[in-house]
């Protein structure tokens, strides 16, 4: 800062000094990119997931196949190599679903909010950036994560013949499609974060929306059940993770169609709430 | 420059801001002054579009703070509440602010040198003291060399040698021609760093004047006497809009007669006066005296304004 003068200055403009842009989404973007690197929480649970997904399907793989030689025909006749190395994904679900949810509402709890809202106060650009950001972050860890799952996981389980190639039909898919799971649930993340505005909160919906509700919904009559199971977010979405086609189960694509469907409306619905807030 | 016009805000049942109008100059350090709780955060809060008004509006530079392409080149504001993710660097945080304006690197490591955090900057700022924690918000507010600038309690913290920095800080930005708003609930800060003070109670402007008009309006200055014929003088100058009272035998505290008319009065009536002194109520004293109530101490301009914003904001 330059010493006051003692002229007097007349009112107004001063000159600038400091080259400023208009706030744009790339600019927006840019921001929450720097936000997200710069935590050391980021970087611990992206790791922690990574681990998750990559080393639970290499893991449960090598238990079948230390212990096929004492399986019975039946659970010979039912293994699913695939699903066995994507395994991980149920797990990695609940970190990438947290770090969703703190993307944004550890702004809330924080008081950054506040900063971020008065650099752009326009608002939704901040929330399109963060599941932007966030949901390329995840897909691409999630993508060499599932990547590594699946031929460490193949490796172990070709001591017993029992691996599937990558371009098996539908093999691909399912393996790509556990990082795009990832990816839409940690999206379902910052959605319920923007609109609860609360960690804690936020994060026991997106727990008991993923792995509570299932289960719950299984206690009603089948004849009930069997209506509503498919179609919840993780059923629905895990369609995408399927090889072969399971009974009472969507198709791939509108499963997972469906599962964007429901972090659309969670993003959708804040949106409508964040600009109408106060900060 | 900064108006205010109207300003409403209710957070349910209760009323934060009840009609304020009042606009801050450039070129002058605006004091905003209130005890704590009468609005002074909120009333930023929503300059800054971080509150939606419940009524009336808030403009800065002619627009509303949300529509400014440049929001931060307008206006660096440090908000009272701390607004610092605790993960993250000094550097990191002010970063991050600057990507949104495309400010370069450069601007950010300047801030840093500027509010005195160099050493600390590559630290988590949760483990800032408060102290920190202030000139980081104050870097923040900097960051994009902003015409006007808003600090929300700067002093807050501050040891006197951080105190007396944002003193002269906020001279030097208001004699650059920028427009400088500063709250504070001390009057005592206020009256060394000030030209112009904006005086709320809960929620409604009290004062709005520059702080030589301020101390005068507030308590009507008095003028102390000792004379050995205290009783006697004290008949003399009695009347209507005068005020005397005493405290110590043979000593008084006159209010609405100055001290001229005083010697002259006593003069004419060969009164011996040892002391004649014309007393001026310190700034601190004259704010307590303001807000003890805001409704009674209310300025007639001010209510009128008042009564005319209200009359709008009720159809």
């Amino acid at each position: 800062m330059s010493t006051p003068t003692m002229t007097p200055v007349a009112p107004g403009r001063t000159e600038r000094r400091v080259a400023v842009q208009p706030v744009t989404p790339p600019r927006v973007l840019r921001s929450e990119w720097i936000k997200l690197r710069s935590l050391r929480s980021t970087k611990i649970t992206l790791l922690v997931s990574f681990l998750l997904m990559a080393g639970i399907g290499l893991l449960t793989a090598a238990i079948t196949a230390s212990q096929w030689s004492h399986l019975s025909a039946s659970s010979r006749a039912s293994f699913d190599a695939v699903s066995t190395v994507l395994q991980g994904h149920q797990f990695a679900q609940l970190a990438i679903g947290v770090l969703g949810v703190l993307v944004i509402s550890s702004e809330y709890s924080s008081g950054m909010i506040r900063s971020t809202f008065a650099a752009v106060p326009t608002r939704l650009p901040v929330l399109w950036a963060k599941a932007g950001v966030f949901s390329v972050v995840t897909l691409v860890t999630m993508t060499i994560a599932s990547l590594v799952a699946f031929f460490s996981g193949m490796a172990v389980l070709s001591s017993h013949h029992l691996q599937v190639a990558l371009s098996a039909p539908g093999v691909t898919r399912a393996v790509f499609g556990a990082a795009l799971y990832l990816a839409v649930v940690g999206l379902l993340g910052v959605g319920l974060g923007a609109l609860l505005r609360n960690t804690a909160g936020a994060i026991a919906s997106l727990v008991g929306l993923l792995l509570l509700v299932p289960p719950l919904v299984g206690l009603l009559p089948s004849t009930i059940s069997t209506h509503i199971t498919p179609y919840l977010p993780s059923n629905a979405g895990e369609a995408l993770l399927n090889v072969h086609h399971q009974a009472g189960s969507l198709s791939p694509w509108a499963g997972f169609a469906l599962m964007c469907g429901y972090a659309v409306v969670a993003l959708a619905a804040a949106a409508f709430v964040m600009r109408r807030r106060d900060a | 420059m900064i108006e205010v016009n109207g300003l409403i805000k209710r957070y349910g049942e209760k009323t934060a801001v009840n009609g304020l109008t009042f606009t801050v100059q450039p070129g002058l350090v605006t004091g905003f002054l209130g005890p704590n709780g009468s609005g002074k955060s909120t009333t930023i809060r929503t300059i800054v579009g971080l509150d939606r008004p419940t009524a009336g509006s808030a403009t800065v530079n002619g627009k509303p703070y949300a529509q400014h392409k440049a929001p931060l080149a307008e206006v660096g504001v440090m908000l009272e509440a701390r607004a610092i993710h605790p993960g993250r660097s000094a550097f990191n945080h002010l970063l991050a602010l600057a990507a949104t304006h495309g400010i370069a690197v450069s601007r950010v490591e300047e801030v840093i040198d500027l509010v005195g955090l160099r050493e600390v900057a590559r630290k988590r700022a949760g483990q800032f003291s408060l102290g920190m924690g202030q000139r980081l918000g104050i870097a923040a507010a900097l960051l994009a060399d902003p015409q006007t600038v808003i600090l929300d309690e700067p002093v807050n913290g501050l040891d006197p040698e951080g105190v007396r920095w944002v003193r002269q800080l906020l001279r030097g930005l208001a004699t650059e021609g920028r427009t400088v708003f500063v709250s504070s609930h001390l009057m005592s800060e206020m009256a060394l760093t000030a030209d112009h003070l904006i005086v709320i109670g809960r929620g409604e402007l009290i004062a709005d004047a520059s702080v030589a008009e301020f101390v005068q309006r507030a308590s009507g200055n008095s003028v102390r006497v000792r004379s050995p014929q205290a009783a006697a003088l004290r008949e003399l100058i009695g009347g209507p809009d005068v005020s005397v009272t005493s405290e110590e035998a043979g000593v008084l505290t006159v209010k609405g007669v100055d001290s001229d008319r005083i010697g002259r009065i006593a003069a004419e009536h060969g009164i011996a006066l040892f002391e004649l002194a014309p007393q001026q109520a310190s700034l601190e004293d004259a704010f307590m005296e303001l807000t003890q109530d805001a409704v009674e101490y209310k300025a007639p301009t001010t209510n009128d304004r008042q009564l005319a914003s209200a009359g709008r904001n009720s159809i």
